[in-house]
């Protein structure tokens, strides 16, 4: 038993395209959460009443999800795809192992849970 | 003797000026930071409430009583014993003596309410209480009893102050000022990011005060008929033709910002209310157009200083009273108000000077006294509220509630 966790940060906007991309590899459940965030490009400057002022954050979604090892790279090729623009600011993804995994309604363990 | 019309439209007019304290809260309210909403719509709230009462008490006659030396009203009319049902001939002789009275306090609430803008998300409550009641008592009162109580000196010397130019604008942008030299800069200022809470409150509160502002322009006529309507047209054109001007500016800096479009209309209505009752519709174009980037360019400059005047009180209500003061003095016309003068663009360069005195006397008055306020509330009370009780935020120390769950 080998189970990958993803966490993928994307764009707000990408959440749709994303759900469909995994949707169409067969991958449903899903933890979506509203997250905060900068990456090497900081935050963006925002109008004012005259001038600017800067966010240092910026909104994003995380995606969180737990597959098995076996189609941990097909959802990582889909995320990347739907959530790509090429532009600063599509995110990140972050894979590790999880050790076990148990469905609260029935107690089953490991892959039987996911 | 009572008009009935008249009296109808004053009462209108005081309800819409009474909603512009709300308006402005929301308007306060929607620019700071989640941590201190409840606590800026407090301070005009709670201005609602303390100065309806201290007008019915002594401000009012202090304000507009028998004049005293031309300085102040005298005490005759305390608790408003002896202001009644019949007119007063000199003030407004076709409208009940109170609806007068009432019309004015819807002023002295919302004028110290500006002031608030200077020193959110770091204001002692109590300290602050203290503060607004005796600005009320020893600038509010004096100044309107200059400018528009029988008797004044400034309305002696001829000062045209249609709405509040003088009176509402510029004392509060001007002690906004001194307010904030005393109670100094936000902790973080310019270091971490303050992020307003909430841009659609800012915007609604903004176009209520334009709704509410026809009141206070309208009414300003305490009369129904042709001059009320005249003020009530350029009031509107001299918001539209600020939000215009400002919408364009912000635009040719980045974007047409909607925050940019509501600051712009109400300096407009900031503008022109000095001058709503004297001049041409063409005339509040102008003034509109003028006090936009006038202001525009001043929150830009405090931007660049040390000087954290929040919600820029000064850059907005003092600039844009002191524009619209001087305007007033240009573009003034007796075929407009036959009971006005012609500013100096009607042949009568006099009434600029007239202006210019009046804007001084009152800007200087109202910083210096102010600022001396300020302090000895500062030492006595403290204007400024604990470092870690601004860090978690107003509406948590101040006032124990949130704004928002979660």
């Amino acid at each position: 038993m080998a189970l990958k966790k993803i966490e993928a940060i994307i764009r707000t906007e990408k959440l749709e395209e994303v759900r469909i991309a995994l949707e169409e590899k067969g991958i449903i459940g899903m933890t979506v959460t509203e997250v905060k965030g900068r990456g090497s490009q900081k935050g963006i400057l925002l109008e004012w009443r005259a001038g600017e002022y800067r966010v240092e954050f910026l909104p994003k979604l995380k995606l969180e999800l737990v597959v098995d090892q076996t189609d941990a790279e097909k959802v990582i090729e889909a995320i990347e795809t739907a959530a790509q623009t090429g532009k600063t600011g599509d995110g990140k993804i972050f894979i590790s192992a999880v050790e076990d995994v148990v469905r609260v309604r029935t107690g089953e363990r490991g892959k039987a849970a996911l | 003797m009572i008009n009935t019309g008249d009296t109808a439209w004053i009462l209108i007019s005081t309800a819409l000026v009474i909603l512009m304290t709300p308006a402005l809260a929301f308007f306060y309210g929607g620019m700071v930071r989640k941590k201190n909403i409840l606590s800026t719509l407090m301070l005009s709230l709670a201005i609602l409430a303390m100065i309806s009462v201290q007008w019915v008490l002594y401000g009012y006659t202090l304000s507009f009583g028998p004049d005293r030396g031309g300085l102040i009203g005298g005490l005759d009319w305390l608790g408003l014993i002896g202001v009644g049902q019949d007119p007063n001939a000199g003030y407004a002789a076709t409208i009940p003596h109170l609806a007068f009275m009432m019309f004015q306090m819807a002023f002295a609430i919302i004028t110290p309410a500006l002031i608030t803008g200077a020193f959110v998300e770091r204001i002692n409550f109590p300290g602050f209480l203290m503060f607004i009641l005796l600005w009320s008592t020893f600038i509010y009162a004096p100044v309107c009893h200059w400018v528009w109580g029988i008797g004044g000196w400034l309305r002696a010397m001829g000062a045209l102050d249609f709405a509040g130019g003088t009176v509402v604008h510029i004392t509060a942008g001007v002690s906004a000022l001194a307010v904030a030299m005393v109670v100094g800069k936000r902790k973080g200022y310019k270091k971490v990011p303050m992020e307003p809470s909430n841009i659609p409150f800012t915007v609604l509160g903004a176009f209520l005060l334009w709704f509410g502002w026809f009141g206070f322009n309208g009414g300003s006529a305490l009369t129904s008929g042709g001059l009320a309507t005249s003020a009530f047209v350029v009031t509107n054109t001299a918001a539209a033709s600020a939000a215009l001007t400002w919408m364009l500016v912000s635009w040719i800096h980045k974007r047409p910002s909607v925050l940019g479009l509501s600051t712009g209309a109400v300096v407009g209505l900031v503008a022109i209310t000095p001058a709503s009752g004297f001049v041409s519709p063409l005339s509040a174009l102008a003034i509109g157009c003028i006090a936009a980037l006038i202001s525009y360019y001043a929150i830009l400059i405090r931007m660049r200083t040390n000087l954290d005047d929040s919600l820029d009180v000064f850059a907005c209500h003092g600039m844009g009273g002191i524009t619209g003061a001087l305007c007033t003095g240009l573009f003034a016309e007796k075929a407009i108000n036959s009971a006005g003068a012609n500013g100096w663009f009607f042949g009568n360069p006099g009434q600029f000077y007239i202006q210019l005195i009046t804007v001084l006397v009152v800007a200087i008055f109202s910083f210096l006294v102010s600022f001396v306020l300020a302090k000895i509330i500062d030492a006595v009370f403290s204007l400024r509220a604990r470092s870690e009780e601004e860090e978690v935020g107003l509406d948590i120390s101040q006032h124990v509630e949130t704004a928002y769950s979660a």
